[in-house]
């Protein structure tokens, strides 16, 4: 073998020597992730605090590694937590199981589900590495109010307060509703009970 | 005959085909394997064309037809939305219209997943919307039941659940109100909706507008893992599709078996699963000290249970066998008292039957459909069919729907024999009947007497006679049987619990062996005996009630109680206490009650939906049920505790495996060829009326015991003098009680069942109008029923014409009123119904 030949291949070393480091120390120092780096779930809520988790296990259904758990139950007047009808009364992620493809948070027709840049995600248990919803919540918004909220004193959520504006043509339809809203009023006094479950 | 074609050719998308005539486009092009899309059609019910969404083109016609309102010509040319662009468009532009006021919130909608909506738009709507305005919004849900929610947003408009009330269960209180974009399913102003039946129009409603609240948010398709299950309520042997989601079960859904159940059941067998859950089950072994249960390991609960009865065995052993349990679990019982307890003292009936009576439903024992037992379509094709004590829409709620269909569709002429008919009243021609006139009511219709008596003599086809348990004490059963024989038709008899039919194959009861064989018959026994390998007891066996009689006069050493809660099936509750209390009592159940804390041993047993095995419905039909939910606990297969108790008393029942138990049963389940060993119901063949087998109670109050014969509608017709009214009679001297249970009861099947709970009526007395205006009272007023022995109750008060005059109906096992346990079974009573004064209360 050449000493050429050795001189070449160590040139490689040498140069590497002084190039600029990319090892941290990693426990006292953190690099930033990429921003979209799939990282622990967020349920997010809205301004007003209400989660926006609807429990409809759609998330649960897409995870290729059955990592979701999922129980819906229903909102009532009298104690609120996300916008419709349903929420989610329990909510787990396994973190043993989770591979992180963001398949669930494709799934998620509220915008419910999203993932955090967060990755430091170990456990010396396997139990805890399960996330129940109270792991998993966003921060209750500054003035927001933490669920469960009571329809007495917060007031029924309008579909207007969350989602995309309710109506493009509102004032073309308004007479028509009119009628309809009229019509619907007589028809719940003449016939049918009292709404016995969660207003719309 | 020969000139009317008896098929028709058609052409479907190019494909000839030919179909009977009258075939609907929908069924044929289904032949094919073309599922044209549709939202209203439902092969059960009738064509209505309220959807739109089947259109297909037919050669020939201007516009597009829907598919599933044309019948085939002959010739037809259709093109589905496989061939045809105008069908495509057709059906595209319909779904996008019904989308239009869609709320579209399948995220949280129960039908998410299985809805015909969302998958047929998928499959054939457009993939884009176009709409942009505010959507129709309703008030969402609207309770329309205890377990029927309605969102009037999703709802399609398709007049299924309308058509199933009406057509099907004929209780038209669900409606579509106004018109247009405004149409609405709702119900009447002031009747509640209110059926047996009403799980049926959630499971066929196409969208997500019914829902049930037991079922609300519970899970989605995809958590659920399903078993094909048998309901174990009652004896119509519906087919159900048990679901569940992490070992519990979350919804039972009618599974389609067209032999049987069509595509139905009712709400009992639907919702009436949650007792699984229930903080009474018992899941572990628990033992007897100082007066207090404690847990056991299965070896010292099994030991103590063996020790138990070697002790008290001198005494001797009593089995009682409950309804609910499967075949195999009453084979193995019988086995357990015959094989290693050396008695015939085993019975699964609760209630006491004549001996007339208990031949004639022995005369049932091991025979099914295949051995000319009649069955559900046999009932459609019959010439008349005679219901014997028996009120089918509480007792049997399938059998109840089967005669409607043959009553009001193929016109099969109903007679109800007995003192409640309940709601066969409105098809069926009734004879009522005071308890113990049943016999001499059917010798009448046997002589073809009064226009019900001629219904049944003339005319083509047979007579199918279905006969409730309750005539085993009335004399209905036995002489039910003989009008059958009378008239060459078939008899079967309808027991009311899912388990009776099959205990009384397997040879649950003291005088038979399995399949219907006479203890008595030493052949018969000589032939089990040898397939046994045991000697088997040649000696009468005591029946339920005489087990329990005999146990609280101390003279029976040991009870095992396999399913049976002695307090509300063997009552008066002082009797069941001293039973309890003076004999050794092995309780196999799951749950704890008032019987089984008082247990000696108490071994904890599968529920429904844990268990394998089979259930045997009133045609004889063998319908195996499957496990839905692993094991609760350390609970047990009852077939399999009763190997082991034999096992440690030294026996060897020969179970050792799955399979075994129902093996040995198949084997013996069959009514030995030769019927010599069949007891017939004697005397046979006798149309002559026989005298009642109870004897009649004393005084006939009013005039004849045996009522009137009310037509349906049309008013009534006289058999015999129909009840006077006044003129001479004593003013108030008791009513003939008339008592069972109804559909919805306190049973502990339906423990947690919260909706069928809050739908479960209080107890209460009914009587007819003539009665009730004699006695000054008037529906909803309050009585006091004295029912003797200083045994009172205050109850309110319903005026029906369909309880007969003279009878005074009061249901057995309500939440506030267990009658059973306060009377024992089946009594003979004549009750005092008095007025109260209420007090503003
Ligand atoms: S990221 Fe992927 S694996 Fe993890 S929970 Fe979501 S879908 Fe499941
Ligand atoms: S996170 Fe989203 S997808 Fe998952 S249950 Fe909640 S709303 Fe449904
Ligand atoms: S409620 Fe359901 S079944 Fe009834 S009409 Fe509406 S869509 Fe049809
Ligand atoms: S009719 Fe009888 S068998 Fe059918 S679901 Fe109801 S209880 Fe069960
Ligand atoms: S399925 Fe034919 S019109 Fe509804």
């Amino acid at each position: 073998m050449m000493p050429s030949e050795i001189l070449k291949g160590l040139s490689v070393t040498f140069r590497s020597m002084f190039r600029k480091r990319n090892t941290v120390q990693y426990p006292e120092e953190k690099r930033p992730t990429s921003p979209r780096f799939h990282g622990r779930h967020q349920l997010n809520r809205y301004p007003d605090g209400l989660e926006r988790c609807i429990g409809c296990e759609l998330c649960a259904y897409a995870c290729p590694a059955d990592a979701i758990y999922v129980q819906g139950a229903d909102n009532t007047p009298e104690a609120r937590y996300s916008v419709g009808e349903r929420y989610a009364a329990i909510y787990q992620i396994n973190y043993n199981r989770c591979i992180f493809c963001g398949l669930c948070i494709e799934a998620c027709p509220t915008r419910a589900l999203t993932m955090t840049n967060e990755y430091e995600l170990s456990s010396p248990t396997r139990q805890g590495l399960v996330y129940d919803k109270p792991d998993l919540l966003a921060a209750v918004p500054a003035g927001a109010k933490p669920p469960p909220h009571t329809d007495a004193t917060d007031g029924p959520p309008a579909i207007a307060r969350y989602g995309p504006q309710a109506s493009v043509s509102q004032e073309s339809v308004e007479p028509v509703w009119a009628l309809l809203r009229e019509q619907e009023s007589r028809q719940a006094d003449r016939e049918l009970p009292a709404d016995e479950g969660v207003a719309k | 005959m020969a000139d009317k074609p008896t098929t028709v050719k058609i052409t479907i998308d190019g494909q000839e085909l030919e179909v009977p005539p009258g075939t609907l486009v929908i069924r044929a092009a289904e032949q094919l394997g073309t599922i044209v899309p549709r939202f209203c059609d439902h092969r059960l019910l009738a064509p209505l064309g309220a959807c739109r969404q089947c259109l297909v083109e037919v050669a020939g016609q201007r516009k597009p037809l829907t598919a599933c309102t044309t019948t085939v010509t002959d010739g037809m040319e259709v093109k589905t939305q496989v061939t045809s662009e105008v069908a495509r468009a057709g059906q595209e532009g319909n779904l996008e219209l019904l989308l239009i006021n869609h709320p579209l919130d399948c995220p949280m909608c129960d039908k998410g997943g299985e809805c015909p909506l969302q998958d047929q738009t998928l499959a054939h709507g457009p993939g884009e919307t176009r709409f942009v305005e505010t959507k129709r919004h309703y008030q969402k849900p609207i309770k329309i039941s205890e377990t029927v929610l309605l969102d009037r947003e999703r709802c399609v408009l398709c007049a299924r659940c309308t058509r199933f009330s009406s057509e099907i269960a004929g209780d038209p209180f669900i409606e579509l109100f106004e018109r247009g974009a405004l149409e609405q399913v709702a119900i009447y102003e002031d009747e509640p909706y209110e059926s047996h039946y009403s799980g049926n129009v959630v499971q066929i409603c196409p969208v997500g507008a019914l829902t049930s609240p037991s079922y609300r948010f519970q899970a989605r398709p995809f958590d659920l893992s399903s078993a094909d299950g048998v309901c174990n309520h009652c004896a119509a042997g519906c087919n159900l599709r048990i679901d569940a989601r992490r070992g519990m079960v979350t919804r039972q859904l009618a599974r389609d078996n067209d032999d049987v159940n069509e595509a139905w059941n009712c709400d009992r067998g639907r919702y009436g699963f949650a007792y699984a859950q229930s903080p009474n089950r018992v899941l572990i072994p628990h033992l007897s000290e100082d007066g207090k249960l404690r847990t056991a390991s299965w070896s010292e609960a099994l030991r103590r249970a063996a020790d138990g009865i070697r002790a008290a065995k001198g005494k001797g052993v009593g089995v009682l066998v409950g309804g609910h349990l499967t075949d195999q679990d009453a084979y193995a019982l019988q086995k357990l008292a015959r094989v290693a307890l050396g008695t015939n003292n085993v019975d699964a009936r609760s209630w006491s039957e004549d001996e007339e009576g208990a031949a004639a439903a022995a005369s049932v024992a091991g025979r099914g459909p295949e051995d000319g037992m009649p069955t559900y379509r046999d009932l459609e094709a019959a010439r008349a069919v005679v219901v014997v004590d028996l009120d089918p829409h509480e007792e049997s709620p399938i059998l109840w729907l089967r005669l409607r269909k043959a009553a009001m569709r193929r016109g099969v002429p109903v007679v109800a024999v007995g003192s409640r008919p309940g709601r066969l009243a409105e098809f069926a021609t009734v004879v009522a009947t005071r308890p113990g006139g049943q016999a001499e009511a059917l010798g009448r219709l046997g002589r073809g007497d009064g226009d019900a008596g001629k219904l049944l003599t003339e005319g083509d086809g047979e007579v199918i006679v279905l006969a409730g348990w309750r005539g085993g004490a009335t004399g209905g059963l036995a002489a039910a049987a003989r009008l059958a024989a009378a008239l060459g038709g078939r008899f079967a008899w309808v027991p009311r619990r899912a388990g009776d039919r099959g205990a009384l194959d397997a040879g649950a009861r003291p005088g038979l062996l399995p399949g219907g064989r006479p203890v008595g018959d030493a052949a018969a026994r000589g032939e089990l005996a040898e397939a046994w390998g045991a000697e088997l007891p040649d000696g009468p066996g005591l029946d339920g009630p005489a087990m329990v009689a005999a146990a609280a006069a101390g003279e029976l050493g040991v009870l095992v109680l396999a399913g049976v809660d002695l307090h509300r099936d063997h009552g008066p509750r002082e009797l069941a206490a001293q039973a309890l209390e003076r004999a050794f009592v092995i309780a196999v159940d799951h749950e704890v009650n008032d019987t089984t804390s008082q247990a000696d041993v108490l071994l904890p047993g599968v529920v429904h939906a844990e268990t394998e095995g089979t259930f045997t419905d009133w045609e004889g039909r063998v319908q195996a049920t499957h496990r839905a939910v692993p094991v609760g606990g350390a609970a047990q297969e009852i077939w399999d505790l009763a190997a082991q108790l034999a096992a440690r008393l030294g026996t060897d029942l020969g179970f050792a495996g799955p399979g075994l138990a129902a093996a040995e049963l198949e084997r013996f389940r069959k009514r030995p060829p030769g019927a010599a060993a069949v007891p017939e119901p004697a005397p046979p063949a006798v149309p002559e009326p026989a005298p009642p087998a109870v004897p009649e109670p004393a005084p006939p109050v009013h005039g004849a015991p045996t009522g009137r014969v009310a037509a349906g509608e049309d008013g009534g017709e006289s058999l015999s003098t129909p009840p006077s009214s006044g003129a001479g009679e004593p003013e108030n001297d008791g009513l003939e009680l008339v008592t069972y249970p109804l559909l919805l009861d306190a049973a502990s099947m339906l423990a947690r069942a919260a909706d069928l709970n809050r739908e479960t009526p209080g107890a209460f007395v009914e009587l007819h109008p003539d009665d009730a205006g004699r006695l000054g009272l008037a529906d909803g007023a309050s009585a006091e029923v004295d029912f003797g022995e200083e045994r009172t109750a205050r109850l309110p008060v319903r005026v029906a014409p369909t309880v007969a005059p003279g009878c005074a109906f009061v249901p057995a096992n309500q939440p506030d009123l267990a009658l059973g346990a306060l009377l024992g079974p089946s009594p003979a009573l004549r009750v005092k119904v008095t007025a109260v004064e209420e007090a503003a209360a």
